[in-house]
């Protein structure tokens, strides 16, 4: 009967599962928010909704609030974890976050922004997650599991 | 992460809470990052200031400036009594400037706050530049200094220019390096990770401080957080041109060094930039490129009638200051625009005493310290286009404060703030 065993041991058809580094630690579940362009903090973000605002950004006018955010990396000015730290205070922060390019910036945003992060993919995961996918984050154990939509 | 025997005591708690709230942040910050350890740090340039309004309502609901401290600096939401701080420590730009609060739209408590946060930093030991130039007034780091600065512009300044090594830090790693001195060994400390990653190749004569803008705003798009090596240099850039190209690269990109050949101090030639390395690519810089960095930076602006023209992004040096009032004496500002110019404070005082200021007054414009329109989110009221000499400034502006922003040269910049319009053009 190799298709129980398929159902039981395998991972089933639509699920992907990636592995990462652990960046913050912590398990959180959402609704996938993925772009390709770097994110912006401070001037880039408005921290009170979650909102991205940089004027030419594909994001432009969408909430990372509770969604699972997969972007390349970040840029731009030094203030970009003193507003993913307002985002968190205000209860807008992403529930986790997934990205490839380490920064500065971004470690110490994950880590004031308290929601599970990781980095250092087997795989790409822009590639392999798109907007609206449903995404597991076990940020301890540094598995992804990605539900297609 | 490895730690020495004082980081241990430090993480311990043996030199206080505060201190071990620090270490604490300064470890999961390392592991973050995989750095293997700290370094030591005597020149930190943070910030602290509580002025701006969701601060502020956390300092009202949660017990002040330690409050503040313990939260945005050290992310403890413990109210921690903060010691004064280990090492030399200097304060970045302000939300406001309290000479100008009124002007600026900031109601009088909002000044007593500002001056309330300026005792407490006193009593700490963190120094009043207030600016996002401090290389400007004083704090010079020297070559192979380790820092830890926050501030796109001031970070990319001083790691190419100066040759110091600082990563951009945020408002917790400041805080938390100033109170023990400490920040992880990563990134731009270490030798390795300093050489040149993209080779740009001038193509065309990079003269004035718009062209240095805009080559940065274009370098920056393409290479983001990598490091760029300009090659091709027909003449010898000053602080104000290589001030405004890594404002520009830090905004458009994440660039924190850069390296200029016979320039830069790491960077007497292209072996030496490179580390002995191959380029991961090469980047032509010419007329078209240029021409397509001016379009990006001015994508909001629109319309011609321009009500506040901004300058001082980063903040003015004295020489930007005095070509300002040659553009400008004798002449008077459009009734209908409003021109606002940012320095820091000890600038000011030697613009005051010069003269500068009162040619600035006289036209109709100000000459304002401490902040700037996009962190202190000060305008005009009514302001729906701006004009800048900022590729900066151009590129945070509409984003943070919806208005239009025209980029252009100083010149252009003062020729809209006289007659109202915006007739700038790429020559």
């Amino acid at each position: 009967m190799s298709t129980l065993i398929e159902t039981t041991n395998a991972t089933p058809a639509n699920i992907i599962v990636l592995r990462g580094r652990k960046v913050v630690g912590g398990v959180a579940e959402g609704e996938a928010l993925v772009t390709t362009d770097r994110i912006s903090g401070w001037g880039g973000i408005d921290p009170r909704t979650g909102t991205i605002i940089e004027t030419r950004h594909a994001l432009r006018g969408q909430s990372f609030a509770g969604k699972v955010l997969v972007f390349p990396g970040a840029k731009g000015s030094s203030g970009w974890s003193s507003q993913f730290h307002i985002a968190r205070l205000a209860g807008a922060a992403p529930a986790a976050m997934l990205f490839n390019e380490m920064t500065t910036k971004i470690a110490l945003g994950a880590v004031v922004t308290h929601a599970p992060a990781l980095t250092d993919f087997d795989r790409n995961p822009l590639e392999l997650i798109e907007t609206g996918d449903w995404v597991k984050v076990d940020a301890d154990r540094g598995i992804v599991e990605i539900i297609k939509k | 992460m490895k730690l020495t025997d004082e980081e241990q005591a430090m993480y311990a708690g043996d030199r206080g809470v505060a201190v071990q709230r620090a270490m604490d942040l300064l470890v999961r910050y390392g592991e973050a990052l995989g750095a293997e350890s700290l370094v030591d740090t005597n020149n930190v340039c943070g910030t602290v200031g509580a002025t701006m309004p969701f601060l502020r309502d956390y300092s009202a609901k949660h017990g002040g400036f330690d409050a503040v401290f313990s939260e945005f600096n050290l992310d403890s939401a413990d109210v921690i009594e903060i010691p004064k701080v280990k090492v030399y420590s200097s304060h970045l730009q302000q939300g406001l400037d309290p000479e100008h609060a009124e002007r600026q739209n900031v109601h009088s408590d909002v000044v007593k706050i500002y001056r309330a946060g300026e005792a407490y930093t006193g009593k700490l030991g963190i120094q009043p530049l207030n600016t996002c130039a401090p290389y400007q007034v004083g704090n010079v780091p020297v070559k192979g200094e380790h820092c830890a600065w926050m501030e796109s512009s001031a970070v990319i300044y001083i790691n190419s220019v100066l040759g110091a090594r600082t990563n951009a830090e945020g408002r917790e790693s400041a805080g938390a390096a100033m109170l023990t001195g400490k920040i992880p060994y990563w990134g731009f400390h270490l030798e390795e990770n300093r050489g040149g990653t993209h080779l740009i190749e001038l193509d065309i004569d990079v003269r004035t401080v718009a062209d240095w803008g805009l080559l940065g705003y274009y370098i920056g798009e393409i290479v983001q957080d990598r490091i760029p090596v300009i090659n091709g240099l027909q003449h010898v850039p000053n602080m104000p041109k290589l001030k405004h190209f890594g404002a520009a690269a830090a905004s458009s990109g994440g660039v924190e060094m850069y390296h200029v050949i016979g320039q830069t101090p790491e960077a007497p030639t292209l072996a030496a930039a490179f580390r002995g390395q191959r380029p991961l690519e090469t980047i032509r810089y010419g007329a078209a490129e240029r021409r397509l960095a001016y379009e990006r930076v001015n994508t909001t602006g629109k319309d011609t009638q321009v009500d506040f023209v901004m300058l001082g992004c980063p903040h003015y040096s004295m020489e930007q200051i005095w070509e300002v009032c040659q553009l400008l004496e004798g002449q008077r500002l459009s009734g209908n625009t409003q021109l606002w110019i940012f320095t820091p404070k000890a600038t000011k005082q030697m613009a005051d005493q010069a003269g500068y200021t009162k040619i600035i007054e006289d036209a109709g414009g100000f000459l304002m310290t401490d902040t700037c329109s996009s962190v202190g989110r000060v305008m005009p009221k009514g302001t729906r286009v701006a004009a800048v000499d900022s590729a900066k400034q151009a590129h945070y502006l509409p984003a943070i404060m919806g208005v239009q922003a025209w980029f252009g040269t100083t010149a252009e910049c003062i020729q809209a703030a006289v007659t109202g319009r915006w007739t700038g053009a790429l020559a």
